[in-house]
């Protein structure tokens, strides 16, 4: 047992846990984060994909105290003053899932992938940008167009705080 | 996963008394491979030493053609950065498709090269570029680096630093991914420096690991070309034969995937 800290969708969090705790049950059973989600346990399927240091990572496929230090960011951070997120919302109006059951991990590779490409994003782009994530519905179609509808309107919101 | 302990090294030769501690120590960089090994108590090393946080491990340096990579520098980061790409776009691309994005973020180059598996992309590069892997206590040419599958000539303890390579004056990868895994069911990588020496190596097809395909060099030496590459036979008796394809496929995939890493390159 070890003293685990971090920083989690902005609040420090510490925490005594095994070594050989997952990021993933970590946050979901010792944080009571449980929108990110655990679905094939093989590191395949992207359903528990968070932010680490900005950048998307499987919290299945690493341990807790490898994130020791570093900013994670899940699904509940994303939403903020009781507005979702715009990649949230888009996911609402196109969509963009079925069971629900990989939005978790969708939502937080959608915007991931709109940080590194912005508005620029297209099609190809985006499926390939979804190789790690599996959507056993098969709704890739509207899971693309919500990421493509979001990306627009965040690079035209970028535009205009920058104007 | 069986229980472990966890230990941040802070440096190199930290790295080594933590691992030297313990008998069944191992060093986890991005831990794309070991952490899922060790979920399904394939592996069990009772001490992990993380070289993630090591600062002499990591970044990119380019000097006129001279190029150097640290061990603990991600696929990522090989994929997006602007002088890699300007030196040797081949290797931006490959590291561009390893895996996926997630993927991509954690796992390191002296991680791939270090664990060897026979479908990694990484042993090709190395190989074709005839990089130098440098250890903590030694340097080592790719040739005799890779020495089986999932095996490498590193003793007991030793560490992947950096690699490093001239960039050739063309270089092309090309892989047929799995289409489930996503790793190579064969990849080959193509070099050509400037004075016209070639050097192709194969990952993925072979059954004992990365190798150089002789009959394909001394064919683009003296035609570098996709047609002079289609010309070239590939014998598939030592080639890998498993529920994905049998080598007599493989053989044909490598020979295709030669040819375009000729046009890309």
């Amino acid at each position: 047992m070890a003293k685990v800290a971090m920083t989690v969708n902005g609040r420090k969090v510490s925490k005594e846990c095994e070594d050989r705790t997952l990021l993933v049950h970590f946050l979901r059973d010792t944080l009571s984060l449980t929108g990110t989600h655990v679905g094939c346990d093989t590191s395949q399927c992207g359903a528990c994909v968070v932010h680490m240091d900005g950048k998307a990572v499987k919290s299945c496929s690493m341990l807790a105290a490898q994130a020791a230090g570093s900013d994670i960011l899940t699904i509940e951070g994303l939403a903020a003053n009781g507005e979702l997120h715009p990649v949230q919302a888009a996911f609402k109006a196109n969509h963009g899932l079925q069971c629900g059951f990989c939005t978790p991990g969708m939502v937080m590779t959608a915007v991931d992938m709109i940080n590194r490409y912005g508005a620029k994003l297209d099609e190809q782009t985006v499926r390939e940008n979804l190789e790690g994530n599996i959507c056993r519905c098969t709704g890739y179609h509207n899971i693309v167009k919500a990421i493509l509808a979001a990306a627009e309107e965040m690079g035209a919101a970028g535009r205009q705080a920058a104007e | 996963m069986y229980a472990t302990s966890y230990h941040r090294a802070s440096s190199v030769a930290d790295a080594v008394k933590l691992q030297s501690a313990s008998d069944e120590a191992k060093y986890v960089s991005g831990g794309m491979t070991l952490i899922p090994t060790m979920k399904q108590r394939l592996a069990a090393p009772s001490d992990l030493v993380d070289l993630r946080h090591v600062a002499e491990m990591k970044g990119i340096s380019v000097n006129g053609s001279r190029v150097r990579i640290g061990a603990a520098t991600t696929h990522y980061e090989v994929s997006s950065s602007a002088e890699l790409k300007a030196a040797c776009p081949a290797i931006s691309h490959l590291a561009a498709h390893i895996g996926d994005p997630h993927v991509r973020h954690m796992g390191t180059i002296g991680g791939s090269i270090a664990n060897n598996d026979p479908a990694a992309d990484y042993p090709s590069a190395m190989l074709a570029l005839g990089a130098t892997i440098i250890t903590n206590t030694r340097e080592i040419s790719a040739g005799d680096f890779f020495t089986g599958l999932f095996e490498t000539a590193l003793e007991e303890g030793e560490i992947v630093v950096a690699v490093t390579f001239d960039a050739p004056a063309k270089a092309g990868y090309s892989k047929f991914p799995n289409p489930a895994s996503r790793y190579a069911m064969a990849g080959v990588f193509v070099t050509k420096a400037g004075d016209g020496s070639v050097r192709v190596a194969v990952t993925g097809a072979g059954s004992n690991g990365v190798f150089r395909h002789a009959g394909l060099e001394a064919a683009l030496a003296a035609n570098w070309s996709a047609d002079a590459a289609a010309g070239v036979d590939i014998d598939a008796t030592d080639l890998l034969s498993d529920l994905h394809g049998s080598a007599e496929y493989r053989a044909n995939l490598v020979k295709v995937m030669a040819k375009r890493a000729v046009a890309a390159a």
